[in-house]
């Protein structure tokens, strides 16, 4: 870009912040990964561990911890707990709303993710939290949304704000979510006949 | 349920077509997406008489796929189009990616930077407001309050075109900082119209907040208790509105957002007039924030951190930042497979999640409060069809 912009940095303080900066990503973060399995226990934030393995101990077997990272969790589960976590984080933990439901396609594992982000406004220790909900669906090569096996148990009746949340996932990714009073399509147009667009086999015209 | 109505007899309908009679009692509407009053969406209104009985918003008639066409660019060509639902805000609707590759990347971003970020984001939050506000003022038929906030708006225009050269399609945020350091005498320029639009905004409240016919419009419709607003998932003004002391900025700062003193505008109410007003509010919120910001900042230094020309994510990596737009938090939920281009954006913004209470507000109100309870919930189609 402006190189003008790049020298003026230069001449202040180049030598010490960026050519570190540039170079660290690279060298640091593999020897960090190698001895990461004594070291995580120890720096694990408190707080957030505590949050998830109540959770997990409670389904054990059916749910993992995806991740514990400071203000965000990641909890995996199997589909057909789902709904039984969703309840219990709901009426156990302080979460009451969804932010965001990402679907996420993976056609090497054959299978598609749902992410719920969910958050708290209720309860002042949680409002930094966000907790990810995940869990996958089986995927077919040759969908037909809603009478094929990518089906999900919906979470509207445990978190209301879910609600258009699954209905752009269903048109998005062509997951289908059994108890949603209203499969309809939302963003794209009625009489789209194309494959699910976020779906990783769907491809940019032109690109 | 269907039989013919009684009609001028002389004059036949051409074949296929039939005036039907519906219910007895039910007519449906369709509000948009031609009618400049719905913005780029449709609404479909059920009515009993003047009541809206059932109404089903039909958004996407401005969808543009910014989360697929995120997958195939590498992380620094998403910054453009990222911002592009929301022009007017554009600095906020960028704010969390930018905060979530510096997550991958793992980057600092100097002092200085997250100064100068701060002072745009406000900046920007307040061009945005006063476009929704000359927009809010117009359908309610006061045309005044188009005339001024479109006005002043000029004021913070003129001041992000100073800082970013562009006047609404900014592109100043990237990963590592911003795009390039402030002009020389901004600070001052910045402060003289900063302090010129707090005073300005002020007299809104005499001709639009205090007018007795916009409060006779705008109270007690479409109220939304806080209950629901949890309940529903709102965000940004309508939750505030409702009660609810929930700001990202406050929450969870990012950024310098920790070091300055940060007010969070709450009101009870839940009604159509609250959420009208949170955002104004908010304005003059933003002009403290600028100024202590201005004052806070470090005079010299670096804005940016040089990234690596192709930066890719660290590994299988993911990451969900969220910051206070204009509109509520806006959370984009980035997940990198160690590829230059990033496999997955998810972009879950303020309007696409305050929508959902739209059908709630609506249900039961008359026709004609339909413009002040729609336009109250700061929803911009744009952003919500992404």
């Amino acid at each position: 870009m402006s190189s003008t912009d790049s020298k003026s940095d230069t001449s202040k303080e180049k030598p010490a912040p960026p050519k570190p900066a540039a170079e660290k990503p690279a060298p640091p973060k593999p020897a960090a990964e190698k001895p990461a399995p004594p070291k995580p226990e120890e720096t694990l934030p408190a707080f957030e561990k505590e949050l998830t393995d109540r959770i997990v101990n409670q389904f054990s077997g059916d749910a993992e911890v995806g991740y514990v990272k400071e203000n965000r969790t990641r909890i995996n589960v199997k589909k057909e707990k789902i709904l039984d976590v969703a309840k219990f984080i709901k009426d156990q933990t302080p979460f009451d709303h969804a932010e965001s439901v990402s679907g996420v396609d993976f056609p090497e594992d054959n299978e598609i993710e749902v992410v719920y982000h969910l958050g708290s406004y209720t309860d002042n220790r949680y409002s930094k939290q966000v907790l990810a909900l995940s869990t996958r669906a089986p995927r077919e090569d040759v969908p037909n949304p809603g009478n094929d096996s990518t089906k999900l148990p919906s979470l509207r009746d445990v978190f209301y704000s879910v609600e258009f949340h699954e209905r752009e996932c269903f048109e998005m990714l062509g997951v289908h979510f059994e108890g949603h009073p209203d499969n309809r399509r939302l963003l794209l147009p009625e009489d789209w006949a194309d494959l699910p667009p976020l779906r990783k086999d769907f491809k940019n015209k032109g690109r | 349920m269907t039989e013919q109505i009684p009609t001028d007899q002389t004059k036949e309908l051409p074949p296929g077509l039939q005036l039907e009679k519906v219910d007895d009692r039910i007519m449906t509407l369709n509000v948009g997406p031609q009618h400049p009053g719905s913005g780029h969406m449709r609404i479909i209104v059920r009515i009993d008489g003047d009541y809206i009985v059932d109404a089903d918003p039909d958004p996407g008639y401005v969808h543009r796929g910014e989360e697929k066409m995120a997958e195939v660019r590498n992380y620094l060509l998403n910054i453009p189009h990222l911002e592009r639902p929301v022009i007017h805000d554009s600095c906020n609707i960028l704010y969390p990616y930018v905060l979530g590759v510096e997550d991958l990347v793992g980057i600092e971003v100097p002092e200085r930077a997250k100064y100068v970020r701060v002072i745009a984001a406000e900046l920007n939050r307040c061009v945005y407001t006063q476009y929704w506000l000359a927009i809010y003022g117009i359908f309610l038929g006061h045309s005044t309050m188009f005339m001024w906030p479109a006005g002043d708006r000029e004021l913070m225009i003129d001041l992000l075109e100073k800082m970013t050269g562009a006047r609404v399609t900014h592109s100043y945020f990237i990963p590592g900082g911003v795009r390039n350091d402030i002009p020389a005498n901004f600070e001052d320029v910045c402060l003289r119209q900063v302090n010129y639009f707090e005073k300005r905004i002020k007299e809104y409240a005499d001709i639009f907040y205090d007018n007795p016919i916009l409060k006779a419009r705008t109270e007690d419709t479409g109220v939304l208790s806080s209950q629901d607003a949890i309940r529903l998932g709102t965000t940004g003004s309508v939750l505030r509105a409702s009660g609810i002391d929930y700001d990202v900025r406050v929450k969870e700062p990012y950024d310098v957002y920790e070091e300055l003193d940060v007010h969070t505008n709450v009101l009870k109410d839940g009604d159509s007039y609250a959420r009208s007003k949170i955002p104004w509010l908010d304005m003059l919120e933003s002009c403290n924030i600028i100024r202590q910001a201005l004052e806070k900042m470090p005079k010299s230094g670096s804005v940016r951190t040089k990234l690596k020309p192709n930066p890719k994510g660290v590994g299988n990596d993911e990451v969900y930042r969220r910051v206070e737009s204009g509109r509520g938090a806006a959370g984009m939920h980035i997940i990198s497979n160690g590829k230059p281009e990033p496999y997955r954006v998810k972009i879950s913004p303020g309007s696409f999640r305050n929508l959902i209470a739209l059908p709630y507000l609506l249900k039961g109100e008359k026709l004609g409060n339909m413009p002040a309870v729609y336009w109250s919930l700061n929803y911009w189609p744009v952003e919500a069809d992404r």
